[in-house]
This record gives structure tokens, C-alpha cells and sequence, in this order.
């Protein structure tokens, strides 16, 4: 019996959740280049470097041609700065995540500690409880937290405590420290301890040992971990929406409200960009695990 | 130095998991605490909270009125209506995506391994592609003159039909199209994951034991790929019943879910106390759930794997 036989229905069916998947991603690449303004009908590419005719009577200049939409979105301030800040946040986020959470990987993999079942079983919360219960608990500690310090320090006009950009950064690392921890977690469980052995007797050092013995074995694991941190950090919605504050909208959160008003190909174009650099990004992750089954 | 390194020390142990166990103990679990102690609370004229021992919330989400117990006079279904919406599709979600899921999983697992990382990719790209633009997606698709409408009314002109335009966006049919798209994924790679593993020589058991290709599924191949489901539906039912965005775009005010009732009562209503009781009704609804369900089918690896 052949054992990569599948049945030709499987075959079909896959066919169809592929489209399903795709079908959708397509569309939206394809709408980023519209010749409509309002993005409601497929009005042909934009071709022509020169004037652009939109519906009809509105003529706009487009000086990027097909990338009318791109080059919009480069210039729009808000859009500048909501993916400004949500590199900020994940980059700061993914570092100290991936820090503490090789760390605590680390601890919980290697001695025994009166607390340990507590910290291992606390990584499990945020798996199993919705999205929008962490969002709202984070965002009443931070309300109640800041109402109390800036009423016993009578803080005033800016210097009063508000959410903002430090907020989403401490909760994006709440929720990503439990992931790197647990893939880190995976990796050593499967670490020979005999090369530190051997270090440590030719005389190395504990901190010696780690750094040249320990983290280079570990290092895919917390690597793998620091790109899924960085991943759900840029992904997020959920908590980012509630502790979120004036001048820290990130961009998810900016299209979210876009899209509650008005709907504009520079959606799109966002969106294109979006999906390429995830097709790099799972490309790039692909690469190790490949060299890894060689 | 030997036995000086191999010695557990405690304190060591302790240090290392300090910073990660501070950052859960002060973000997620005071936080659920809190929302405890809110949810006895009672509302502040400008959107606060007086902290007191008040039952109020609970009484108004099973419909009741604090001044009004009996239910025979005064019972106002409409918070047990959106718990149950919540549940039901959630519900629906899950066996849809099972439905879909199972043969693209089935496929992947069975294909040469050399092409079975290119298919696992194809299926992260959208996974990975934001929520938020997914759901956009299917705003287009879906719209009174999105794609879907369009290409229709094309078909019927030329078949010569009248054609009028089909209202799918804001139902709650697209709210579940919508649910079932963004979460596929997360049941497709545990299911996967769990399919890989079967050793293949069981088939060629089965096999010899005469068993034909339909009941080598049901009592090989279904039964081995359980925890994967298992693992899948805790992916796919906790996260549908709190999300609030695909139900906000793609069902306007026709369908309110658990979530929208608790980002309603934070941002527009300003009553945190009542949102407060209704995330915790949502977090021991999801808690139940998948108590009952891991302690009868076991509680896979799968779902660190995924």
C-alpha cells in the first residue's frame, strides 16, 4: 500500500480550503491597484504615470502610476506613524520577552524551586483564557493604578499617568512571555547536559559555560521564540485596543477604525505590503528548519 | 565542580523565573483579580467604580433586575440571548472549521515530506496575514456591491436574469464565514501535527486484517488524530467566543457577541462594573468548556506545538 496515497476527494477538498484561504488575499492585492477612489467596483489597474481618471469625472494626478495607492499611504501621516510605533512596540516587547523568558525556560527546565508548578502553570493562562478578558483586566489595573497615583501625587496636565505606548509595550510582553517561554522550554528538553559537563570540567565557568556552551545549542529554540513574540506583538489587536492611548495607535487599531468610517484602496495597499512581508518573514523562518532536517 | 554544578540550587531557579513570574503574577492574574472585585462593584456617575459587595451585574445578565426577582414578572432575555449567540457560534465555527480543516490536514501529512513544509507555508501566510485585514477581506467580498454581488449579477446578465443584490455583509451568516476563515488555521496545524505522528505501519495492519479504506479511517486514522482536534477546538472555540471585531465589521448591530457586550460597556456605556461580570461570565463559560472537554478527550501537546 502506497503511503502518500490520498483519496481523490481529499485531493478536491484541499483544492477548495485553498482557494478559501486565498481567494480573499488575492482580491485585496488585486484592489490595491484600483483605478476607483472609493474601492466599491473593480475599475481596471491604473496604467497610465499621467492624470488618473477616477469614476468617470475626477481626474487626480499619479505620479507612481500603478502605486497611486502606495504612494498615498507613504505620505499619510497617521499611517506613518501608527507603523511607527507598532515596530516600536514589537521590537521593545520581543527583547525583553525573549530575555526573561529564556530565563524562566532556563529555571523551570533545570533546578527545582519551591514555586515552579506556580510559574509553569501560570504560563498556561493566557492560552486558555479569551483575548479580550486579559485586555480588559490589564486595562482596569492600569486605570484603577493610575487614578490612585495621580490623585496621591496631585499630578497635573502631562505629567498625569495616562495609557500609552509603555502600557501596550508591558502587555504585549505579558502575552508573549509565555510562548518563547514554553518553545524554549521545548528545546531543552532534549539537551544533552554532557557538553556543559565537559566545559565545566576543562575548567569553564558557569557564566563561561552559558555563554559558550549552552545558548549557541538553545539558540534556534530562542530564536524561533523571539520571531513568534515579534509576530503576535505585530498581530495583535485585542490588548493593544485597551491599553492603547492618544499618539500610540498602532496600525492594526488604525485600520480598525478606518474601516469603521470609510473604505479607501490605501487599505489595500497596507494590506499588500502587510501580506509580502509575511510570505518573507515565513520564508526566512523555513530556512533553519530546513538545514535542521538536512 | 562537578557535583558542585549538577546541585539544585534553589535560589538560582528562583532568580531566573523571578522577572517572567512578576510580569504574570502583576498582569494577568491581579488583573483577573480585579476584574472580581469590579464586577461587585457599582458604576460612578462619570464611568468609575465604587467598590462595595453588590450582586446587581449578576442579577442583570441573567435578566433579572435587582429590585425584581422573579422571574416570572420580570425576565429580559437579552444578556442570556448573546451568551447563547456566543455559544452556539462558537459552536458552529468549530465543527465547520473541523470539516474543512481535516482533509487539508489529512493532505499535508500524506504528501511527500519533501513538499510538506511548502504546504504548511502556504497555510501560515494567511494565518499570519493580520486579523484586522482579514476581516476586511471579507468586507469587500461580501458587501451589497462587493465581489461576490458583482460576479452574481455578471453571471445573471449574461444567462439573462434579473439580479438583484444579495445582502450578505452585516448577517449572521458572514459573521460565521468570517470566524471560520480567521480561525482554519489554528485547527489545521494541530490536526497536523497529530496526523504526522501515526506510524505507518498500522495501516499496513489494518490492511492485512482486511479492513477496507473507510473503516481504516474511523478506527485508525480518526481515533490517532483526536488530540489534535482536541487541541484544535480549544484553539478555535475560546478565542470565538471573545472576539469582537468580526462580529463589529462583518455584523453590524445585527449580531452581538459576548465581546462586543464587554468592549460596549467599557467604551460606550462607561460602565466597567457590568463589563467586568460579563468577562468573567465569558471566562467560566470558556473555562467549563474546555475543563469538561480536556479531561474527556486528554490535553495534548498539540497545543504548544501550534
Amino acid at each position: 500500500m502506497n503511503p502518500y496515497h490520498r483519496h481523490v476527494f481529499v485531493r478536491v477538498a484541499t483544492i477548495l480550503v485553498y482557494f478559501f484561504l486565498y481567494a480573499p488575499i488575492v482580491l485585496l492585492v488585486l484592489y490595491s491597484f484600483n483605478a476607483s477612489r472609493t474601492n466599491i467596483l473593480f475599475e481596471g489597474f491604473i496604467t497610465s504615470f499621467g492624470p488618473l481618471k477616477m469614476q468617470g469625472s475626477l481626474v487626480v494626478q499619479s505620479p507612481c502610476g500603478p502605486f497611486h495607492w502606495f504612494c498615498e499611504l507613504a505620505q499619510n501621516r497617521e499611517v506613518r506613524l501608527a507603523a511607527r510605533n507598532t515596530l516600536t512596540i514589537a521590537v521593545i516587547s520581543t527583547l525583553v520577552s525573549t530575555i526573561i523568558g529564556t530565563m524562566a525556560a532556563l529555571a523551570l527546565q533545570r533546578y527545582q524551586f519551591s514555586i515552579k508548578n506556580f510559574a509553569q502553570a501560570s504560563l498556561y493562562i493566557p492560552i486558555i483564557i479569551p483575548e479580550i478578558v486579559m485586555g480588559i483586566g490589564i486595562l482596569i489595573l492600569f486605570s484603577q493604578l493610575f487614578e490612585l497615583l495621580n490623585n496621591a501625587f496631585q499630578l497635573q496636565g502631562d505629567a498625569r499617568l495616562s495609557l500609552g505606548l509603555g502600557t501596550v509595550i508591558v502587555s504585549h510582553i505579558a502575552f508573549s512571555v509565555p510562548f518563547v517561554t514554553l518553545v524554549v522550554q521545548a528545546r531543552l528538553q532534549g539537551f544533552d547536559k554532557s557538553y556543559e559537563e565537559a566545559a565545566m570540567d576543562l575548567g569553564a565557568n558557569e557564566f563561561v559555560t552559558f555563554w559558550r556552551v549552552t545558548l549557541p545549542m538553545i539558540l534556534p529554540g530562542v530564536l524561533s521564540g523571539a520571531l513568534l513574540a515579534f509576530t503576535l506583538s505585530l498581530d495583535d489587536f485585542v490588548i493593544t485596543f485597551f491599553t492603547t492611548g492618544p499618539g500610540a495607535t498602532t496600525l492594526p487599531i488604525y485600520v480598525y477604525g478606518l474601516l469603521r468610517r470609510i473604505i479607501t484602496p490605501q487599505v489595500n495597499a497596507l494590506s499588500t505590503i502587510w501580506i509580502l512581508v509575511v510570505i518573507v518573514a515565513v520564508l526566512l523562518l523555513q530556512q533553519p528548519q530546513r538545514r535542521e532536517t538536512r | 565542580m562537578l557535583r558542585h554544578f549538577r546541585e539544585n540550587k534553589s535560589w538560582q531557579g528562583t532568580l531566573l523565573v523571578l522577572p517572567t513570574l512578576l510580569w504574570m503574577v502583576v498582569l494577568l492574574i491581579i488583573p483577573l483579580l480585579l476584574t472580581l472585585v469590579v464586577s461587585f462593584g457599582r458604576r460612578r456617575a462619570d464611568g468609575g467604580v465604587i467598590f462595595t459587595f453588590s450582586l446587581d451585574n449578576y442579577i442583570r445578565l441573567l435578566g433579572l433586575q435587582p429590585d425584581c426577582l422573579n422571574p416570572f414578572v420580570c425576565f429580559d432575555p437579552l444578556y442570556i440571548n448573546i451568551l447563547w449567540r456566543s455559544i452556539s457560534l462558537a459552536f458552529w465555527t468549530t465543527v465547520l472549521v473541523i470539516v474543512l480543516g481535516y482533509p487539508l490536514a489529512y493532505f499535508i501529512a500524506r504528501a511527500h515530506p519533501h513538499r510538506r513544509n511548502t504546504y504548511l507555508m502556504l497555510v501560515l501566510v494567511p494565518l499570519w496575514t493580520n486579523f484586522v485585514i482579514r476581516v476586511y477581506a471579507w468586507m469587500m467580498l461580501l458587501r451589497e456591491q462587493g465581489v461576490i454581488n458583482n460576479v452574481l449579477g455578471w453571471i445573471a446578465a449574461r444567462l439573462g436574469i434579473p439580479f438583484e443584490p444579495l445582502q450578505m455583509l452585516y448577517t449572521p451568516g458572514a459573521v460565521l464565514v468570517g470566524m471560520v476563515y480567521e480561525f482554519l488555521p489554528f485547527m489545521i496545524l494541530p490536526i497536523y501535527t497529530s496526523l504526522e505522528k501515526i506510524d505507518l505501519s498500522l495501516y499496513e495492519a489494518a490492511a492485512d486484517l482486511g479492513a477496507n479504506p473507510v473503516r481504516t479511517f474511523l478506527r485508525v486514522t480518526l481515533p490517532l488524530s483526536a488530540p489534535g482536534m482536541v487541541a484544535g477546538t480549544i484553539l478555535v472555540f475560546v478565542p470565538v467566543m471573545g472576539t469582537f471585531i468580526v462580529a463589529d465589521l462583518l455584523g453590524g448591530k445585527q449580531v452581538v457577541l459576548v465581546g462586543n457586550l464587554i468592549q460596549n460597556q467599557f467604551l460606550s456605556a462607561r460602565d466597567p462594573t457590568f463589563g467586568s461580570a460579563a468577562s468573567l461570565i465569558l471566562m467560566v463559560l470558556t473555562l467549563i468548556v474546555t475543563y469538561f472537554y480536556t479531561r474527556k478527550f486528554g490535553f495534548g501537546k498539540e497545543i504548544v506545538a501550534a
